[in-house]
């Protein structure tokens, strides 16, 4: 075992540390907010410049053929940094789709794209009544000469407003549950048919809600093989929980420096806070707590290339139970360390706060996953 | 021990409840029960109604206009307006400073002010904070110096809650820098149209307007606004912050979200089962039911202890009570967020507005997270819980 990062691990984690220090700062992300995207387009580009966007894909494709480990170390920089860009959206979810789905034209034609920054993806999946199940899918793809014709509804399709181009999840038969019979398209975000509402989520990112009808598709949207494609999709959000893993590792990361610093700082009753014994033993507790998030963000880096779909699910299901247990606890603390500071939009801690608990709420919380690993037979076998 | 209500209580009850069920404006109720912000009006417009009933100052002595019902009656009020669910009446009028002025004012001030506080005339809010004096509020600088029949009055409070709404603003001033830090420190009303009065917003984290900033730049007070005693402030603003903590626990507002939070959960799905056939999940509710069943009969044990309370001083047992009611309300915030599920995201520019677009989600589900954020504030004001337990470990434990 190793935990040591290779030399160009460290570099990617200094270079893009170095990145995000200059052009990634709070006071610049609340000014990215507010850009057409929500986004920053500059930003991107510089992401691309660094390889960054190519990252996890085949160097035949036009990728850098990179693991899990750096994805991880990118993920722990944009927690960090709290960036808003689609990165999970476009590199790891959408491109995921396509490196374990996507035929090798499919491939060959688009990763060049998005390791340029030139292509924006996002992967419009969840439904209403779905919550967190990834097989109950309503929306539906019928056969339609040699193409497909797609209907239905997606919600909070992360980025789905800025995306040229959707990765869409269709029933093509069976019930609405069923493991079976569920395919995966590639649509034009802007073509007849699609209407996207957009919208900011409450931790400053964006989102839309997505209607298809009668979007007409052809034979060449289908990405993977047609009513099989559970699987992948399985995978790709495990790939995404390993990666929001990661970030929450950033974002608590920096709560806890905020919320150290603060303490050797403020001073109440002739002291430094930090001198009252109960807020050293939180800070330590907060500490504790992110050092069990990040053990278990490097679990799932490890994880994550699993073959065996169950044994990776599993390990999946415990990194989110850590980080949702571990990033709310830091993140509760952070703000009341803090007393009224902590409270303002002005100051970062709490932007911190809404993106982990976000982080938790998405592709299912601490409770949802603790539920799915009790359902096994847990992670200390028999 | 008996420890069930008596008939004549629950005949009471039973009256208050019809009295709400019959009085709330339904767009106050609604608000309160979507936790959406509520108007200056709905705050107005409700605590008139309640004074035109003699129910806005119930806890007054009667000559003040209050109702003179035992502390078991105050309490079963309480809750009842909570799980109409309705606000209270304007806690810094009605509970902060009408007390202070009953306690320590003198006539000219009571005769003035506390009709006016009853029905609202004068919107006051709270001026204790200050950017450097948050637990350790007797360190406090903003400084009101003596000329003729004037303070003139310097410095900068926050975190002043609807500071932006008030008529008026109740002051701890430094009029004694050279004394020991608790002894130097004057209670003072003062007029928020007074020329060299600032108020500033402060957004908080969940976008809200509810706090302010306050700078007073050689603001002008007649003498005849010191309540009680030049430098006794002291006395008089822990005997408010006493009151104020009790206030905080809100059993009824619990209430009333849990069952509110199990109505919806008949109606959210998940898959083919509501969420409220999800047994995990109910679980979670019945866990934090448990917690307010407990602190409920804490309350009323602090009630009942009330009326044999000769000194009328804050029963540090309260601290309990503020301690595990901000836990408990977060704690609902936080079943709220889980019953919304994936809605919980979304966040419509302006979600008070009233507009045409159909809701994201659930009609529900944009105050959740909201509300989550914001209520952190609960453990923090009022006395942060660490204070609270600092107060346990010295008075209770003497440690
Ligand atoms: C089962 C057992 C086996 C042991 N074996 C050994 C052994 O093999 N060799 C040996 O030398 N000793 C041994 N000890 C003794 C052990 O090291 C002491 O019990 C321990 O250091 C605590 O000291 P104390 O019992 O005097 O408690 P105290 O020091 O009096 O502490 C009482 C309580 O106060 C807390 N406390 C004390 N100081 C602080 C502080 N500054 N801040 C916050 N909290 C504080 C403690 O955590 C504890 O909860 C053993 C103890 C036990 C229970
Ligand atoms: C939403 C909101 C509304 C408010 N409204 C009003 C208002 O209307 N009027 C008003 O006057 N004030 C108001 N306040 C202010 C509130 O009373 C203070 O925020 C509170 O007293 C804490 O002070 P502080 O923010 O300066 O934090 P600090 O006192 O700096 O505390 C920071 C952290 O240190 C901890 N701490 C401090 N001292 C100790 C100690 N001795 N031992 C252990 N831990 C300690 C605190 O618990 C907290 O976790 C409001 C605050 C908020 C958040």
């Amino acid at each position: 075992m190793d935990f040591d990062l290779s030399e160009e691990q460290q570099l990617l984690k200094d270079s893009l540390g170095r990145l995000l220090a200059d052009h990634g700062s709070f006071a610049q992300r609340q000014k990215h907010r507010n850009e057409p995207d929500g986004w920053s387009r500059a930003l991107w580009a510089l992401y691309a410049e660094l390889g960054l966007l190519g990252l996890p894909f085949e160097e035949k494709h036009g990728g850098l053929g990179a693991g899990p480990v750096e994805t991880m170390v990118a993920m722990e920089a944009f927690g960090r940094a709290l960036a808003l860009e689609p990165y999970l959206a476009t590199v790891i979810l959408a491109g995921g789709l396509i490196r374990h789905a996507g035929s090798e034209a499919q491939k060959s034609a688009l990763v060049p794209k998005i390791a340029d920054g030139s292509l924006i993806l996002a992967f419009a999946h969840g439904e209403r009544q779905a919550r967190y199940e990834l097989a109950d899918i309503a929306t539906t793809a019928k056969k339609d000469g040699a193409g497909w014709v797609l209907d239905g509804e997606k919600g909070v399709v992360l980025h789905g407003d800025s995306a040229d181009t959707l990765i869409v999840s269709a029933r093509l038969s069976g019930q609405r549950r069923d493991r079976d019979g569920i395919g995966l398209f590639l649509v034009d975000g802007n073509a007849s048919g699609v209407t996207r509402r957009p919208y900011p989520t409450v931790d400053g990112l964006r989102a839309a809600e997505i209607t298809f009808s009668s979007v007409k598709l052809g034979a060449d949207a289908v990405l993977g093989t047609p009513g099989k494609a559970l699987p992948a999709i399985e995978r790709v959000v495990d790939e995404a929980i390993a990666a929001l893993a990661a970030e929450s590792v950033g974002v608590m990361a920096v709560m806890h420096e905020a919320t150290v610093e603060y303490l050797k700082t403020r001073r109440q009753f002739g002291t430094t806070i930090g001198s009252f014994q109960v807020l050293q033993h939180r800070a330590v507790d907060m500490l504790v707590a992110l050092e069990q998030a990040r053990s278990m963000a490097m679990f799932a880096t490890m994880m994550v290339s699993e073959e065996n779909a169950a044994e990776r699910s599993k390990a999946m299901a415990a990194a989110k139970v850590q980080i949702g247990r571990s990033g709310k606890f830091v993140g509760q603390q952070a703000i009341q360390l803090h007393g009224g500071i902590g409270m303002t939009n002005e100051y970062s801690v709490g932007h911190y706060f809404k993106r982990m608990t976000m982080i938790d709420t998405l592709f299912g919380p601490a409770e949802h996953h603790l539920a799915r690993l009790a359902k096994t037979d847990g992670l200390v076998e028999s | 021990m008996d420890l069930r209500f008596t008939p004549e209580e629950i005949a009471f009850r039973d009256e208050v409840r019809a009295f709400f069920k019959a009085s709330v404006p339904e767009v106050v109720r609604r608000k309160m029960s979507e936790s959406r912000h509520l108007a200056k009006e709905d705050f107005v417009s409700w605590q008139r109604i309640l004074h035109k009933r003699g129910w806005a100052t119930p806890h007054w002595p009667v000559e003040w206009g209050g109702t003179g019902w035992s502390p078991t009656q105050q309490y079963l009020f309480m809750d009842e307006m909570q799980q109409a669910p309705a606000p209270p009446p304007l806690q810094f009028g009605v509970n902060m400073l009408g007390p202070v002025l009953i306690a320590f004012g003198n006539e000219k001030q009571k005769r003035h002010f506390l009709p006016r506080i009853a029905n609202i005339e004068d919107w006051w809010c709270q001026g204790f904070s200050e950017p450097g004096a948050g637990s350790d509020l007797a360190s406090l600088r903003t400084s009101a110096k003596l000329d003729g029949d004037h303070y003139v009055v310097n410095g900068q409070k926050t975190w002043t809650t609807l500071a932006q709404y008030a008529d008026w603003i109740f002051c701890l001033v430094r009029t004694n820098p050279e004394a020991k830090k608790q002894e130097g420190i004057s209670f003072l009303l003062i007029d928020m149209k007074s020329k060299g009065v600032t108020v500033r917003p402060i957004v908080t984290i969940d976008g809200g307007r509810e706090i302010n900033e306050v700078f007073f730049d050689d603001v002008r007070v007649p003498v005849e606004n010191l309540v009680g005693e030049e430098n006794k402030g002291w006395d008089y603003a822990k005997f408010l912050l006493g009151n104020e903590r009790v206030g905080i626990a809100r059993v009824g507002v619990s209430k009333e979200r849990i069952r509110r939070i199990k109505q919806l959960a008949k109606m959210e799905r998940d898959g083919d089962r509501p969420m409220i056939e999800d047994e995990r999940f109910r679980e979670r509710i019945a866990e934090v039911e448990v917690a307010l069943k407990a602190l409920e009969m804490t309350q009323l044990r602090v009630v009942a202890a009330e009326r044999s309370r000769k000194d009328k001083k804050p029963d540090p047992a309260s601290s309990i009570l503020k301690i595990k009611g901000s836990e408990i309300q977060q704690a609902v915030t936080e079943l709220a967020l889980e019953l919304a599920g994936p809605y919980a995201m979304p966040a419509p520019d302006e979600p008070d507005e009233g507009s045409n677009e159909p809701p994201i989600g659930p009609d529900w589900a944009d105050t959740v997270a909201p509300t989550y954020f914001n209520w952190r504030k609960i453990s923090i004001y009022g006395g942060s819980n660490e204070i609270q337990k600092n107060i346990i470990a010295k008075a209770i434990l003497g440690l």
